[in-house]
């Protein structure tokens, strides 16, 4: 019997049988891929997820100087006051010393350079600084007001920002992000 | 091998009624009683059943405490204490299963040492070699996300650190991350797939083990010598001579493991781990359970951008191809001999990896400075080097020592020259390792 389907196989007209073979298979491939996005689909970032996507602080308490720490989207972001001193010695940093020389700031261009008012709030409100306050080399927090350059130093590895949030030394690769917030200087910042 | 050797002769009726329809006591009894093995196996050869029974334990240990854990982020911790202070030996239950996975990983190292220094992955045992490598992925996956359940400081920060991995990866790094964890953070959705692959995987380990077995008794066993079998003599059958010295080996084994569980229980763990997880708050130091320090040194002695390659992305690739190695292990030794016992060059190298190997973990342990980051440094250099330059470079300038002809004329010989030798001094080392 093999034998017979053999000889018959390499040289026989296209018959029914094939036609059906390649269709079946074309729809179980086609069948199997198509069913498998759902499964890979399901582990992304749910809608409640990415709902909670946008909160609203109330900085109308922060003195200058000082910190709040809130959580977005389950990091925390930082929101600062920044002193005038600290706001010069970020200025006075030029761009080549930097190890990143981008800004990373989620509000503007994404190859905008890391200058001190590229790292703020903006022209007019250079004091006010937000930041998502994770370590760019493997996500550890931080510590504000430390190191260095009195910015962030992180007790994982070692990585030390300055008040700008960028990285300095350290085996970080980028500066830390800021994400897209609309600030009112001393009422209330929106995230997200 | 298997096959020819079936003493298996159903005796009652109803085992000659099972043997003509679901021969399942014939295969046992060929794979486990009548099997032939080399008689000259020694204990290096005793903890493929040692992990067997680990995998066992674990699955059991494991299943049990899953009618008491709670995986969500609110109650995770305290039903871990819940299950360590209320249920009923919860407390033992839990710790054999966290030491558990330490005594599996140690048996496990011990299994593949043996099998670098045998030559067990050379021909015809390459898919048997590759068949470990892959349980020995399954197990690191497992243990570490079996790690972030208890949801402690340490999960929760080895959980974002290691996911944090794969965002090294340009272009599609961060929506893998996403992926992964199910957010912008570890969080929930993270624990509870955690939790879900945490408990499929073991059996995903013992469908492989299968394979591993089956395949095993396709080639049979390596020896001592290295040597193939050759004749009759060379072998004994398994049980009652494989199984006992088995038995004897795990008897040990589990005593040390007792040890640990009952006086102990807490050393090989992290004592941040008792701390609830707290996602605004990074503990000290991360550090992974000791059987993943080797490779977290790796990873972090990549201080230094390799061209277009980042010093993150440099570390992550290192760790990654550390293990990735392993599986064309077979094709990178290019001696002909199999065992080190006739490889004088290679067993003093092989000897310098384990060395190696435990100084890559010390290096792990320690905070990244100094001096510590160039030893990491060296021993990554060593962990590869013994991998893509030795083993096949040493194959071909090496000049092995005289291979015995057969196993039995090794045991043979080694038995007259010990005659005339003090009890304790007797036996040539070299011909058991």
């Amino acid at each position: 019997m093999s034998e017979h389907e053999t000889t018959a196989d390499s040289e026989h007209e296209p018959n029914r049988r094939d036609f059906l073979y390649l269709a079946t298979g074309m729809a179980g491939v086609v069948g199997a891929a198509s069913l498998a996005w759902p499964f890979i689909d399901q582990m992304r970032p749910d809608a409640s997820t990415l709902a909670a996507a946008s909160i609203e602080v109330d900085i109308s308490s922060l003195e200058k100087g000082s910190t709040l720490q809130v959580k977005w989207r389950g990091k925390p972001v930082t929101i600062r006051n920044r002193t005038d001193k600290e706001v010069q010695e970020a200025k006075d940093v030029q761009l080549s010393d930097l190890k990143d020389p981008v800004a990373r700031n989620a509000n503007l261009d994404a190859n905008a350079d890391a200058t001190d008012i590229n790292r703020s709030a903006g022209k007019g409100k250079e004091n006010w600084f937000v930041m998502i306050q994770v370590c760019t080399h493997l996500g550890c927090i931080p510590l504000g007001e430390q190191g260095e350059f009195g910015g962030w130093f992180c007790p994982c590895h070692g990585s030390v920002y300055d008040t700008a949030g960028r990285i300095r030394h350290g085996p970080a690769p980028y500066n830390m992000e800021l994400p897209p917030f609309d600030l009112t200087p001393g009422k209330t910042v929106r995230i997200g | 091998m298997s096959g020819d050797h079936s003493t298996y002769a159903p005796r009652s009726g109803f085992t000659k009624w099972i043997d003509t329809r679901l021969p399942l006591p014939r295969l046992m009894h060929d794979s486990f009683v009548s099997y032939p093995v080399p008689r000259n196996l020694n204990y290096a050869y005793t903890f493929g059943g040692i992990l067997s029974i680990m995998l066992g334990l674990q699955m059991l240990t494991g299943i049990v405490l899953a009618m008491h854990y709670v995986a969500s982020t609110d109650q995770a911790f305290t039903s871990v204490e819940f299950i360590m202070r209320d249920v009923n030996y919860g407390w033992l239950l839990r710790y054999l299963h966290a030491n558990g996975a330490s005594f599996f990983f140690l048996a496990v190292y011990l299994h593949i040492a043996r099998g670098l220094y045998y030559g067990s992955y050379k021909a015809p045992r390459e898919l048997l070699w590759i068949l470990g490598v892959v349980i020995l992925f399954l197990m690191m996956g497992t243990a570490f996300m079996g790690y972030v359940l208890p949801w402690g400081q340490m999960s929760f920060w080895g959980a974002t650190v290691i996911t944090g991995f794969f965002s090294a990866f340009p272009a599609v790094g961060d929506w893998i991350q996403r992926l992964l964890i199910g957010g912008f953070a570890v969080g929930q959705p993270t624990l509870n797939r955690f939790y879900s692959l945490h408990y499929l995987l073991p059996f995903m380990i013992a469908g492989v083990v299968i394979l591993h077995i089956w395949a095993l008794h396709v080639t049979g066993q390596t020896n001592p010598t290295g040597v193939d079998i050759r004749k009759k003599t060379d072998t004994i059958p398994f049980t009652p001579y494989a199984t006992i010295k088995d038995a004897l080996g795990m008897s040990v084994f589990f005593l040390v493991f007792a040890y640990f569980v009952f006086y102990m229980p807490n050393y090989l763990g992290h004592a941040d781990n008792y701390i609830e997880a707290n996602s605004l708050k990074t503990p000290a130091e991360i550090v992974p359970e000791w059987y993943f320090l080797p490779f977290y040194a790796m990873l972090r002695a990549i201080t230094f951008n390799l061209g277009p390659i980042n010093s993150k992305l440099g570390g992550v690739l290192t760790m990654f191809a550390s293990i990735l190695v392993l599986f064309v292990v077979p094709w990178l030794d290019t001696s002909k001999v199999r065992s080190a016992v006739y490889r004088p060059v290679y067993k003093v190298c092989f000897w310098l990896f384990i060395v190696d190997c435990l100084l890559l973990g010390w290096c792990g342990s320690q905070p990244p400075q100094g001096a510590i980051v160039l030893t990491a440094q060296l021993g990554t250099l060593y962990y590869f080097g013994f991998f893509l330059i030795i083993m096949p470079l040493l194959g071909l300038v090496e000049k092995p020592r005289r291979l015995p002809n057969s196993i039995t004329e090794a045991v043979l010989s080694r038995r007259q020259t010990s005659a005339g030798r003090p009890a304790g001094a007797t036996a040539a080392p070299e011909d058991r390792g």
